[in-house]
Parts: C-alpha cells; structure tokens; sequence
C-alpha cells in the first residue's frame, strides 16, 4: 500500500461549500413551504380553562390553526424512549397540551401560515386561559413533595435507582476519617447555533413523506413516523442535511414539531416548515445539568479513599421522554479514574416545573467528576496533603485494566474501563501546565475523569466502487461538524487502494442508508466508522474474488494499490477497480469508465450461471458493526486561574488539556 | 440597494428584517439566523464594509446601501477568499453553522486592521459566538488570514498546521 490515509492531516471536504455560504442547513431549504408558529405557555405550571383560535385561523395568511382536540393523537403521550425497570413513574407530554401545562415554552397551539410573518401574527390573536398552580422549579424543592408536578406522582420520584459495591457500611464505620459534602450544579441549556428545524412534504403520488430534520437521529424519526402515520417505513425518508451543532438534545424525539410538520404537511398537501427561534430553544428543548449530590466519604491518613456514599437528586424537569439515561450515567461515572472500593449510590429522579432533561455535552458525566474531584479537594484540605498527591494516591493503576467498576452502565452492561494509563494523564498535564504563575488569588484547577464513548448498539455503512473507479459510502448517522465525509473517507481509501478523493460519503440520509442509531456520546468515529471499515474490507474481498478469476491467481495473493486490484509482487498483473465494478454485474451491456478493461477479460466465462450461490451482482457490501461495550477515554483538564477577590471575576492565565483518545484518525480535526 | 454587486428592490413589507430578505427572497442562504436579537453574530454581513446584524436592520433601511454577504466573496469554482482560504487551512469551522458571520467580520476586521494585534484579533471576533468552541482556531485563522491578504507573505503554511495534505 503506498499510502495510509487512517492518521494522515487530510484537509476536510466539507469546509469549501461552507465557507463560501453553500451549506445546506434544514432553514436553507424549501423556498415556498408554508411555516409555523407555536403558541406556548408562558407558566410553568397551570391548568388550561379555555383555549380559542377563533381570530387567529381567520387572519390574513393563515392556512391552519391545530389544538390538541384537532389532532386525531392529540390524546396520546408522545413515546417514552428508554423505559427502564427503575423508572416506575415515567411521564411524557402530549404534542399539544389540553388540559395541564408543566413547564414554560409547552406547546399548546400550533399555527400554519403563508409566512413566518403571518404565523407570528396570528399566534398573538390565539386566547388560552390559565389558572395557574404552585410551582415546583428546583430539585430539593421537588423531593420536598409539598406540591405534585403530575397530581399521580407521589412525591415527585419519577425514578430511584440504588446501587452499591462492596460494603459500604462497614468500611465507613472502620474509615480513620470520615467528611460530608453537599454538592450542587446548575442547569444549562445545549444552544447549538443553528436550532432546531423540520421540514416535510408528502406525495400524494407516491404514498411518501420526506422529511429534513435538524436532528442527530434521522433513521430513528424514520422509524417513529413511520409508526405514528401506519406508512411503511420505504414510504418515509428522513434526512439530516446539514446540522449547525447538536450537543445532545437534538438525539431527542419527538419534539411536537416533529410530528406536526410532517403531520399538517399530509394534511395540508403542500411542504411545511418550522424553524425555531432562539427564545423557544430556551424554554422548549430538552436542557440538562441540574443535581445535587450529598456525598459521605471515608478515608485514611494518607488520603486514600475506602468508603463513598452519594445520595444525589437529578432534576429531571417536567417528563421524563429519554428515561432515566442521566442519572445512571452519574451515577456510574462518580468513581471516574479512582478506586473507590465501597461506594453507594443512589439516585432519586425528580419531576420539577421545568423543561424536560435528556442528554447534553457529557451527559450526566461533568456533575459526576465535579463531585468526585471537589470530594478529593476536600480529603486533600482536611489532611493537609497537596491535592495533586491525594489524587495520585487513589489513582487505578496501568496494571489494573481490565477494571470493573461493579454498577451499571446506560447500555444495560456494568461499566468495566478497557484501559488507560492515568497517572501518566496526570504527570503530563502538570508538566504542560508548568509552575504556577506569581501574583495573588492564583489557584489551581485540576480534573481527571473518564469517559464511556463509543456506546453501541450498533451502526452500519454501505460502500461501492462504482464503474468510473469512484467510490461511495454512506451511513445513517448524521454530521454536526464532526468531519464524517472526511475521516471515513480515509477508513475507506485505506481498505480500497484508492485516493481519499476518489471517496464521497453521504451521512445521516435514510435514503442512503436506512438503519442506525444517531450520532451522540462520542460514537460515531468507534461505531459508523467500524462499519465503514468492515463494510470496506467486504468489498475490498469481493474485488479480489471477481478479479482472480480474470488474473488467474488465488483471492489471497491479490492486494488493491493505486485503484487496482493486482498480484502482490507482480504489480503489472492487474487490473482497475472500475473494471472489476463493471465485471461485478453481470449484464448484456456494460457502461462506465471500466469497461473497455473490462472486455479484455470478458472473454475468460466460468461454467454455471453468472450470479452462483449467494453472489450479488455490485461491486458493493454492507457491514454492521456492534461493540461489545463501551470504550473508555480518559483525560485530565488543568488550569491556573486568578479569582478577583471584589467581583470574583475569573481570569485563566493557562488550561491544558491531556485526552486520551486512542488512535487519531485525523490530526486535523482533533 | 446593491447585494454582492446586483442592484435589487427592497422587499414591498418594510418590517421584513434584512436578514429574512437576504435569505428567503434574494436565496443568500449562507447568512445564517442564530439567535435573532444580535447575540450570535451568525448573520453578519458587510454594509457599505462595515460588518453589521442583518437581523437587527430592516431590509429598507438598507436602500442606497451596498451589502455584501459570504457568497460575494468568492465567485464559484474561483478560489476562496484569504480569510475563507485561512479558515479551511486552519480548521476553524466544525459545523459550520456561524461561519459565514466569522467570515465576514473577518474581513471587515481586516479591511481597518491588516496586521491586528492580539487584542485587536479577540476584539474583532468578540461578536460571534461558536458553540462547537474551535475559539483557538479561529483566533489562528484571522491571523493567517492577515498573512494571505498581505501580498508579501501570503504563501508560507498554515500556522501551527504544517504538513496538511
């Protein structure tokens, strides 16, 4: 092979028609679909007296105005996506809300109009009466119980899930120290820059819904659509075209909008499009981050940790649609790249008057590592031990692995570290970050943690050489700027022979490419680019089967080189890929770059049919891949910050980071 | 008023914002629409040069203005624009989502600074947010721009990217 391209700088492919404004982002599509308006509830919590829409479906511009009584699912709980045993009193709105509303920015109208305009305008003139309730707005409020967030949830708990390794009891009641923490973070919201957006379109003549869909998940609303509607999911595409940032809360669905703008689309006959501004991204996309912990550690004098207890309360917001994923993951990840041989968890997921919760950036795993590195601070600040050296102490060693951490993980498995080599984490960052600067109100940030990546069930990829030599791949995850088009270009070119060049993928179009799961918890480059590499390596050994035949050699000693398919150590006995793609089909008439090396060996016919036992006619193949759990990064953040003593102002004077990453695909894009 | 060079009428609604007219009636879709209150910087364009919020600015009040957007850059299939060409070598888009806003006020930062300090970079760029947070790239790729702009030294590589196929 004359060249690699897995590890090379390859510029991205992706970069040129972005730069010059020829993106393709959900809100760039459709000139002349008809757009929407929600009406929201401006209360956090209230039931609804009344609702009229009266003057707004009589405005100017105005084509329809739906409430939940003219759905014909107005009546249906949008699907809770990952039921868990534990999550007994799961909840999930409605795409309108009727009766109750739980959390500021819930949908309860929903207006389509010739224009963004008209559909603003008319949604002003639609009257909702409220009579609102008592408010439930923090978890420590909302495990207080004194007001119900659902009037058939006892004490708020959606969920509560207790685990614990080793003996917790006896090890804290033996520990030579022992210290209580109480540990609380904040909510935060996604805010990708682009928001969310759908597009659809029926054909009444074809019997088929398209939809775009700025969405992390296209084959999945492939899925749910195709079920909520009663189509075949052939007769539903869903493409992710171009998705300005994701960071988790766009793998969520439905939102109402995604079953609104295909549904009024149907109903109306004509495309519709809604794209969100940036106040509703605030209020009605899923948001993430609020806990608080209450941590007991035990300890001995060296600051080694023997016993640790977290009982932490998750806000979960007004439903719960994505389960319990949070919580679970904080609660596995709290431990992060310690040994904590008794540790006891538990975990109470609480309804509260806000917006719902689903994963975002980290997805439960910045609270786990704040909690445990502030946890060591405080060991290190009651002995009198430098906080680094504390931290060393409890450090898994690089002769642990593997290491089974002993609770569970959000893929069903109990989380076990395949490796990793974090004291070297530590020593390199502290050696990056150097000696710290002079100057008053100077500290030190300092964190370690792991990170479970790579999460499966699975993903796939459909690779073909076509009959001009070039290749095209696809996949059903989609991009947010995470260089698919040019990082499995290189998995592939490698597998091929070929020129990165010569390799164009397609990401996240169910057209292309119908099965998966989506792109989140840092998966796509372990899982989709697997499949890319298997789904390469299947052709790659189709080719050499096809060509051997014609070049008289046994399968194995064939290899592809420079879009070849030749004998190893004879490089003139060959032929080009595209020859082979044309020979893979074996019809009357062959077209295509290919076929007049192709004809030369036409000449050589086997005996039997010209497809045998099992062969497919393509020079293509698809390829699943599926991990068997989890892989683990690791990586320590540290930082020299200087604190204003009178307004707190924070001024970082150096952050480094050390990320244990694996193997680089591509530096570039890193 | 004139966009990348084409005299066009202003839309007939005078509240039509000039960010909607630029993308839904002239079809200039690369000026994005982030946050639609002037936070993000998504939508900047230049106007007479200098780089504004078309989402702030009714597209009437644009009227005997010139306005130029990402897509006035570079002609197709013609070579990108200095600071489009910094920002690919760079890897300063991810997304690519407020790109064309950076771009812009990129150039409209560099058409009053060719050579911005350190500061003067942070200052220029302060008023676009990118929330796949490639920040230290970006601040690489205005400088790299600078360097390609100026016509003695625009063809060494790409800073702290050396070696890129």
């Amino acid at each position: 092979m004359t060249t690699r391209w897995f590890g090379a700088p390859v510029q991205r492919v992706e970069d040129d028609r972005l730069l010059r404004g020829h993106g393709r982002f959900t809100d760039d599509i459709g000139e002349g679909a008809l757009e929407c308006c929600f009406v929201r509830s401006p209360y956090a919590h209230a039931r609804i007296r009344s609702i009229d829409v009266s003057e707004a479906r009589s405005a100017l511009g105005v084509v329809a105005v739906y409430t939940a009584a003219d759905l014909p699912f107005g009546g249906v709980d949008l699907p809770l996506l990952i039921p868990h045993p534990n999550l007994t009193h799961g909840r999930t709105q409605r795409c309108l809300a009727s009766e109750v509303v739980r959390y500021a920015g819930e949908a309860v109208a929903f207006v389509v109009a010739e224009s963004r305009y008209a559909a603003e305008d008319a949604a002003e003139l639609v009257q909702v009466e409220y009579d609102p309730l008592p408010v439930v707005i923090t978890p420590e409020v909302a495990a207080r119980a004194e007001h119900l967030v659902h009037d058939d949830v006892a004490g708020n708990v959606a969920a509560e899930m207790l685990q614990e390794v080793g003996d917790l009891d006896a090890a804290m009641v033996t520990a030579p120290h022992r210290k209580r923490l109480r540990f609380r973070y904040e909510r935060g919201a996604a805010s990708p820059l682009e928001g969310r957006a759908v597009w659809a379109q029926w054909s009444a003549a074809e019997h088929k819904l398209t939809v775009y869909d700025s969405t992390q998940s296209p084959t999945s609303i492939r899925g749910g659509l195709a079920v909520l509607f009663g189509l075949p999911e052939s007769n539903v595409e869903v493409i992710a075209p171009d998705v300005g940032g994701g960071f988790g809360p766009k793998i969520m669905l439905f939102y109402p909008d995604e079953v609104l703008v295909p549904y009024a689309a149907m109903q109306l006959g004509r495309p519709v499009k809604w794209t969100e501004d940036r106040q509703e991204h605030f209020t009605a996309v899923n948001q993430e981050r609020g806990q608080v912990h209450e941590v007991e550690v035990g300890f001995d004098g060296d600051g080694r940790i023997v016993a640790l207890s977290d009982d932490f309360i998750h806000d979960g917001g007004a439903y719960t649609p994505y389960g319990i994923i949070l919580p679970i993951i904080t609660a596995a990840q709290v431990p992060g790249p310690y040994r904590v041989p008794n540790y006891r968890v538990r975990f109470r997921d609480v309804y509260t008057n806000a917006t719902p919760t689903s994963p975002y950036r980290g997805a439960g795993r910045p609270h786990a590592c704040f909690v445990m590195e502030r946890t060591l601070d405080a060991i290190a600040s009651e002995l009198g031990v430098d906080r680094v050296e504390v931290r060393r102490r409890n450090l898994i060693q690089p002769d642990e692995f593997p290491y089974a951490v002993g609770v569970a993980w959000q893929d069903g498995n109990r989380v076990v570290y395949d490796s990793g080599n974090y004291p070297e984490l530590l020593d390199r960052a502290l050696e990056m970050l150097g000696p710290r600067p002079g100057g008053d109100h100077v500290g030190m940030g300092l964190a370690i943690y792991v990170e479970g990546t790579g999460v499966g069930p699975y993903e796939g990829a459909h690779v073909q050489v076509l009959v001009s030599g070039k290749v095209v791949a696809a996949t059903g995850i989609p991009s947010q700027g995470q260089a698919h088009a040019t990082v499995w270009a290189q998995v592939v070119a490698d597998e091929l022979g070929v020129d990165v060049k010569d390799v164009e993928i397609t990401s996240g179009d169910t057209r292309r490419f119908p099965w998966g799961v989506g792109t989140f918890a840092s998966r796509g480059a372990v899982t989709a680019g697997n499949a890319m590499h298997i789904a390469a390596g299947m052709v790659a050994a189709k080719a050499k089967q096809i060509a051997a035949d014609h070049l008289e050699a046994s399968p194995a000693d064939l290899e592809l080189v420079d879009g070849r398919v030749r004998v190893k150590g004879s490089p003139d006995r060959g032929m080009p890929l595209a020859a082979v793609a044309v020979l893979s089909n074996p019809v009357r008439y062959a077209f295509g770059g290919g076929t007049e090396a192709a004809t030369q060996f036409a000449s050589k016919p086997r005996p039997g049919p010209p497809l045998q036992g099992g062969e497919q006619p393509g020079l293509e193949a698809t390829g699943y891949y599926s991990p068997p759990g989890s892989t683990w990064a690791s990586g320590c953040h540290a930082a020299y910050v200087r604190v204003d003593p009178k307004t707190f102002r924070l001024e970082i004077l150096k952050y480094v980071v050390v990320h244990d990453c694996g193997r680089v695909i591509n530096p570039l894009v890193l | 008023m004139k966009v990348n060079g084409v005299e066009h009428s202003p839309p007939a609604d005078p509240r039509r914002l000039l960010s909607d007219h630029l993308r839904h009636d002239l079809g200039l879709t690369g000026t994005h629409v982030g946050c639609e209150h002037g936070v993000c910087g998504c939508c900047t364009v230049l106007l007479d040069g200098a780089p504004v919020r078309s989402c702030l600015m009714l597209a009437v009040q644009a009227e005997g203005h010139e306005v130029k957007t990402v897509e006035g850059l570079a002609r197709d299939g013609s070579p990108l624009h200095p600071v489009q060409q910094a920002f690919h070598e760079c890897h300063a888009l991810q997304c690519g989502f407020c790109t064309p806003g950076f771009v812009m006020s990129v150039v409209g930062l560099l058409a009053q600074h060719p050579h911005p300090s350190p500061q003067e970079v942070d200052e220029g760029i302060a008023g676009n947010l990118c929330r796949c947070t490639g920040y230290a790239s970006i601040r690489r790729a205005v400088s790299r721009a600078a360097e390609l702009s100026s016509p003695l030294v625009g063809k060494s590589g790409p800073q702290g990217r050396d070696g890129a196929r």
